[in-house]
């Protein structure tokens, strides 16, 4: 009965903003303010606001502050925020899509695809003119697109109502396979294997606005592609028939989900490598805070899935410092236990 | 309402379905058949769009099931299928209120407050309002499927689709389930076309029934017609048995299990070393269940049963509830009244008369106690007062061999002109009328056959085992009113 009170407590889906939101922010307050030189947050407000609305005048803050806060700190703490929110909401979607709380943008080799497109860019050189330091970028999101179409393609060919398992299943012989071109070219590479691995591991230090250039329009196309399926994943994670039963449109949706999942996953990939877990217990953490109704699960997981990777990417540049960590060991060091924990109690749950 | 003309199809390779057609009135409560494997599922699979079929054509409602959008097939055909898998807990509310998906409009799809009344109403409807903020991982098995029968509700649909509905459900669940499915036709309108494994439900409540063998049409007809032994153990190969239903007008089909070898090579005879005579009471005891026609006071109608009790009362036992009282008695001596024939008389037990007519296929044996006290002339009862007391003419008969209902019946006729033959002879007067009596007012009659053996379909006056019955109760009769009114002469 206890249960069933905080349930409804939570269930105050006002809240649960207010909540999550709050959580974004001091991420994002903590984030700026936490580095080799400290910043007060009063002072990051003011030099936000000073920047936004040209009439604040800076005062007598000090111009370093200022420029470390626009040129280094805000930039990569946004670039955090918005490869954590596009990872959470993929995962999400796909969690909801293939009806498996283990489901995330990795297991139906969405990633392996955007990774492979960026190692080929920086085996061969590769550029594309007039695209410059996009290249990579670009080049991820393109092999995220084609993986995603070669393994429905392949999946839809094993059985042509395209089962979630038959989809899973794929896309792991998928990942394998890429993950082992991928390795081959780390192991043929000279000189570049350091800057590779690094990138592998997945960082979102020094890409500046640039960065946020590019994943924003997909972040955005994405998140509100999944957004308008919100009802549609509520249905079709009781089983695609259900949803068809219902009136669900399911191959038009599915499809829809799938697109818009591996540009937000193919777009993550590309500004930041690759950061595992986040799309696997972000959605999970928020399902279990506060349901799983997908038409705020989505929202919420953006949110909490942003605040969560800036508060990973503070503690993958300050617990060593002044060396750095890969941001992508510190979110499994904290995302793998705490999966596993997850996975104990719904076991004894159920 | 719905037709199907035709339809072939099924998964990849051999269509599992083929040249079916059939129609469905509105309001109709349809039932579909068939064993494992028929293509049961597979129709229900196409009718609901999930399946496409190769050739024939799905028409609902004048329009082609091809030229619906999922949206507006949701809104006429509603689908409970027999599993309904949930990976995450959604509260039971929530997962009623996707039912309404089809009716919500716009890029918003906003929730109106017709949405939240049709939510409302199919939740009070199936009885789940009570716990609809519970999480439907936590539900039973039984509370879940009424969930997602409010869900299918809640698309407000004119044709439901049932997979094996009473599948997870106990005994109460199941009959109140198919209650509101034939109230909902009957009353509303909804047209219910239902899988069912349980040929007695569905018998019970569909009006009509399609039965399928091997992917195609066996019947098309109403529950009597389809529910016929010889064509059910046909199709599904099994040894079956068709019951009237007590209470309504439905055929049962019941299962006959098969015995073993040993078992069925076992003669088994009911032999007159097996009837005891104690002071108070006579006692036949079977070792094996009797197959039991009788009007004992325990024991009685049709049944099956092992001990065969005629114990004697004072002339003065109170009949006010003797059948609570003579179960008691029967459990005191150490028998269950569940498988004990019982029969009271106010004759000394030592005056009954028993007789064994050993035949060439078949045996009878006969147990008659008599006493005429009581002596009524059935066609002129009218003029007898109503009471009850101890019966005093009751008649045993077993038989060795294997009787049908009709010789049950033929039996007891036969059995009784015998005894009305005895009680003339012996000129017993009924002394309100005065006239020759053809019984007494409380005579018990019992017919157990082995049900083994000689298969007797007949028990007329003239029939091999009517002449045996006849003889056997006349001469059983005779002698046991000698043995009585002797006693009283003394």
């Amino acid at each position: 009965m206890q249960k069933q009170s905080i349930r409804t407590y939570l269930n105050n889906k006002l809240l649960a903003y207010l909540t999550a939101a709050a959580f974004l922010l001091c991420a994002m307050l903590i984030g700026i303010s936490i580095g080799t030189v400290s910043i007060h947050p009063s002072t990051i407000i003011r030099v936000i606001s000073a920047e936004i609305f040209p009439f604040i005048s800076l005062g007598n803050t000090d111009a370093m502050h200022a420029n470390i806060i626009m040129n280094i700190r805000l930039p990569r703490v946004l670039l955090a925020g918005l490869v954590g929110a596009s990872l959470a909401i993929a995962g999400a979607a796909f969690q909801g899509l293939l009806r498996n709380p283990l489901a995330d943008p990795y297991t139906i080799g969405v990633s392996s695809g955007a990774s492979l497109g960026a190692v080929l860019t920086l085996f061969f050189g590769l550029s594309i003119p007039f695209a410059g330091m996009f290249t990579l970028p670009l080049f991820s999101i393109l092999f995220s697109f084609l993986t995603i179409f070669a393994v429905l393609l392949f999946a839809r060919n094993i059985e042509r109502s395209m089962k979630v398992e038959t989809i899973i299943l794929t896309g792991i012989i998928f990942s394998s396979f890429l993950g082992a071109l991928i390795s081959l070219m780390i192991a043929l590479t000279g000189e570049e294997l350091r800057q590779i691995i690094g990138w592998l591991l997945g960082s979102v230090s020094m890409r500046g606005w640039a960065y946020i250039n590019i994943i924003l329009p997909f972040f955005v196309v994405g998140a509100i592609l999944l957004l308008v399926n919100s009802k549609e994943l509520n249905a079709m994670s009781f089983g695609e028939e259900k949803a068809r039963h219902i009136g669900v449109d399911v191959q038009k949706r599915k499809m829809m989900v799938l697109i818009a999942g591996s540009i937000l996953t193919g777009a993550a990939v590309a500004v930041s490598g690759t950061i595992g877990f986040v799309g696997l217990v972000i959605p999970h953490l928020t399902r279990m805070l506060w349901g799983p109704d997908h038409r705020h699960l989505l929202p919420l997981s953006i949110l909490v899935g942003a605040g969560f990777l800036i508060i990973a990417d503070l503690v993958s540049r300050t617990i060593i410092a002044p060396a750095e960590l890969p941001i992508g060991v510190i979110t499994a060091l904290i995302g793998a236990p705490a999966f596993g924990i997850i996975l104990m109690k719904r076991k004894n749950k159920l | 309402m719905l037709r199907v003309q035709q339809i072939t199809g099924g998964y990849a390779g051999a269509p599992v379905v083929k040249n079916i057609s059939f129609e469905v009135k509105k309001g109709e409560l349809f039932g579909i058949l068939g064993p494992n494997g028929s293509g049961k599922t597979t129709i229900l699979k196409m009718l609901s769009g999930i399946l496409p079929h190769t050739s024939g054509d799905i028409v609902i409602k004048g329009k082609n099931l091809s030229e619906y959008t999922p949206k507006e097939l949701a809104k006429i055909i509603a689908v409970l299928p027999q599993h309904s898998s949930q990976a995450f807990s959604y509260t039971v509310k929530e997962t009623v209120s996707l039912g309404r998906y089809a009716h919500q409009k716009g890029w918003f799809q906003s929730w109106s407050g017709k949405d939240e009344e049709a939510v409302n109403r199919v939740m009070e409807q199936t009885g789940i309002s009570g716990f609809q903020d519970n999480d439907i991982q936590q539900l039973s098995g039984g509370e879940r499927q009424r969930v997602f029968l409010a869900q299918a509700l809640a698309q407000e649909p004119e044709i439901l689709l049932l997979d094996e509905p009473t599948n997870h459900l106990d005994l109460s669940y199941q009959k109140e389930l198919l209650d509101l499915l034939s109230v909902w036709s009957k009353d509303c309108g909804l047209t219910v076309i239902s899988i069912f494994h349980d040929l007695n439900l569905a018998g019970l409540y569909c009006d009509r029934l399609l039965l399928l063998e091997n992917g195609e049409v066996n019947i098309n007809h109403v529950p009597n017609e389809v529910l016929k032994e010889g064509r059910i153990r046909e199709v599904y190969r099994t040894k079956i048995e068709k019951l009237p239903h007590p209470r309504v007008a439905a055929p049962q089909m019941v299962l006959v299990p098969e015995r073993s070898q040993a078992e069925s090579q076992l003669e088994k005879r009911i032999h007159p070393s097996s009837l005891e005579v104690k002071e108070d009471l006579l006692v036949l005891r079977s070792p094996f269940p009797l197959k039991t026609m009788s009007s004992g006071v325990t024991g009685s109608g049709t049944g099956w049963n092992r001990i065969f009790l005629n114990r004697h009362v004072s002339k003065n036992y109170d009949c006010s509830d003797h059948r609570a009282e003579m179960a008691e008695f029967v459990r005191e001596i150490g028998f269950e009244p569940g498988e004990t024939v019982g029969m009271m008389t106010a004759v000394y037990i030592e005056d009954y008369s028993s007789k064994f007519y050993e035949e060439d296929t078949f045996s009878v044996f006969v147990v008659v106690t008599a006493g005429v006290g009581n002596a009524v002339d059935a066609s002129k009862s009218e003029e007898h007062s109503y009471h009850l007391t101890p019966g005093t003419i009751n008649t045993w008969i077993f038989v060795n061999g294997h009787l049908t209902e009709e010789a049950f019946i033929q039996s007891i006729m036969t059995a009784t002109e015998a005894k009305t033959r005895a009680l003339y002879d012996q000129e017993v007067i009924d002394t309100v009328t005065g006239t020759i009596a053809t019984g007494t007012s409380t005579d018990s009659i019992l017919i157990a056959a082995a049900q083994q053996g000689e298969n007797l379909e007949y028990a007329g006056t003239i029939t091999p085992l009517g002449k045996v019955i006849g003889k056997g109760v006349y001469e059983c009769t005779v002698e046991a009113i000698k043995k009585s009114q002797s006693r009283i002469n003394r």
